[in-house]
Parts: structure tokens; C-alpha cells; sequence
């Protein structure tokens, strides 16, 4: 059992640290966003499931935890994103624009 | 031993994320290394728990995760408020 605990906070702490890493080396602000939100989500969870089997009496609250992450950080990646394609400083070399498709103003 | 891999990593993923924070060429990027910043410090806390073996810094990580959600949706409305953009 703690050998599994181990197994998944070192791998918690290695997507944190590639999330890290990933924020401080893309090229532009929508594959920092890409990095930093789903790297992040996938090591908040290995992290918590880690916790869950070193202490399984602590489940409860680490359910709690983990469903409220799965839905608020997608939400707020989202919301960022469309935040940046409004304020303009998007960049110019985009393959494929669906807000524009959807005829939404910058 | 475990803890300390796992703390020196996260302490890691701090340090870039924080770089970019000061070195961010736009509004945006500083939000979003903010937003990452939040989420490492969730799991900081939540390896502390482990480490102390006490239970409440669970509500802690509970409560930190609701105020990092709400502050990344208002700076994000904010940053959609600005129309002229560059910085």
C-alpha cells in the first residue's frame, strides 16, 4: 500500500514540475495555457489518490477535493482563454479560428 | 525521502511558474502562471497533510481551492474588460 502511495505522488510531482516547466518555456499564451491548466490537473489528482492510499480513512474529503478541481480548472482554463482572444493580443499565426467562424468579436 | 523528492519538485514548478509571473510579456500569461502558481500551492498544502498527518489541512486545500477559482474568474472578466490589450 505505501508503495503505491509513493508511486503516485512522485509521479503528482513530476506533472507539477513539468507544469512549471512548460508555463516558463512555450512559445505563446495559449500553449502556456494548454500546460500549465492540464499538467496541473493530472499531477492536483495523482497527488490527492497518493494521500488517499497512505491514509484511506481520509477518502471523503479527497473525493470532495478531486471532483471540485475536475470541474472548476477546466472552467477556468476556458474562461481564460476566451479573456485573451477578447483583449486582442492574440497572435497572428493561428491555423484555425473557430470564435471567428462562430462570428464572436475580438 | 519520498517527501523531500516530492516538496523539491513542487518548490521547482514554484520557481518557473514565478519567473514567469514577473518576466510575462502580457496581462494574460501573468494570469495564467498565477493560475498554475494556485494550483502547485494546492498540492503543497495537500503534502503537508501527509507530512503532518493531520486532517485538517485537507479543509484548508478545500477552501484555498474554492478562493483560487473565484480569483482566476475575476482577473479573468477583468482581462476581458481591457479592449486595447498590449500589457
Amino acid at each position: 500500500m505505501e508503495i503505491i502511495s509513493y508511486i503516485f505522488l512522485i509521479i503528482g510531482g513530476i506533472f507539477f514540475f513539468l507544469g512549471g516547466l512548460g508555463v516558463l518555456r512555450m512559445p505563446d499564451t495559449f500553449n502556456r495555457i494548454q500546460a500549465g491548466t492540464k499538467a496541473t490537473t493530472l499531477g492536483a489528482f495523482s497527488i490527492l489518490v497518493g494521500i488517499g492510499f497512505a491514509h484511506p480513512s481520509w477518502i471523503f474529503k479527497l473525493i470532495l477535493i478531486i471532483v471540485f478541481i475536475a470541474i472548476s480548472n477546466p472552467i477556468g482554463s476556458s474562461v481564460i482563454a476566451r479573456a485573451t482572444y477578447k483583449s486582442n493580443n492574440i497572435p497572428t499565426n493561428l491555423v484555425q479560428d473557430d470564435m471567428a467562424d462562430r462570428g464572436e468579436e475580438k | 525521502m519520498i517527501d523531500i523528492i516530492v516538496f523539491s519538485l513542487l518548490g521547482l514548478g514554484l520557481l518557473f511558474t514565478l519567473i514567469r509571473f514577473v518576466k510575462g510579456p502580457s496581462l494574460s500569461d501573468k494570469v495564467v502562471s498565477l493560475d498554475t502558481f494556485n494550483m502547485i500551492v494546492i498540492g503543497v498544502i495537500a503534502m503537508l497533510a501527509l507530512l503532518f498527518e493531520n486532517n485538517l489541512y485537507l479543509d484548508i486545500v478545500i477552501i484555498f481551492a474554492i478562493l483560487s477559482f473565484l480569483e482566476t474568474i475575476v482577473f479573468a472578466r477583468y482581462l476581458e474588460g481591457k479592449k486595447d490589450g498590449n500589457n
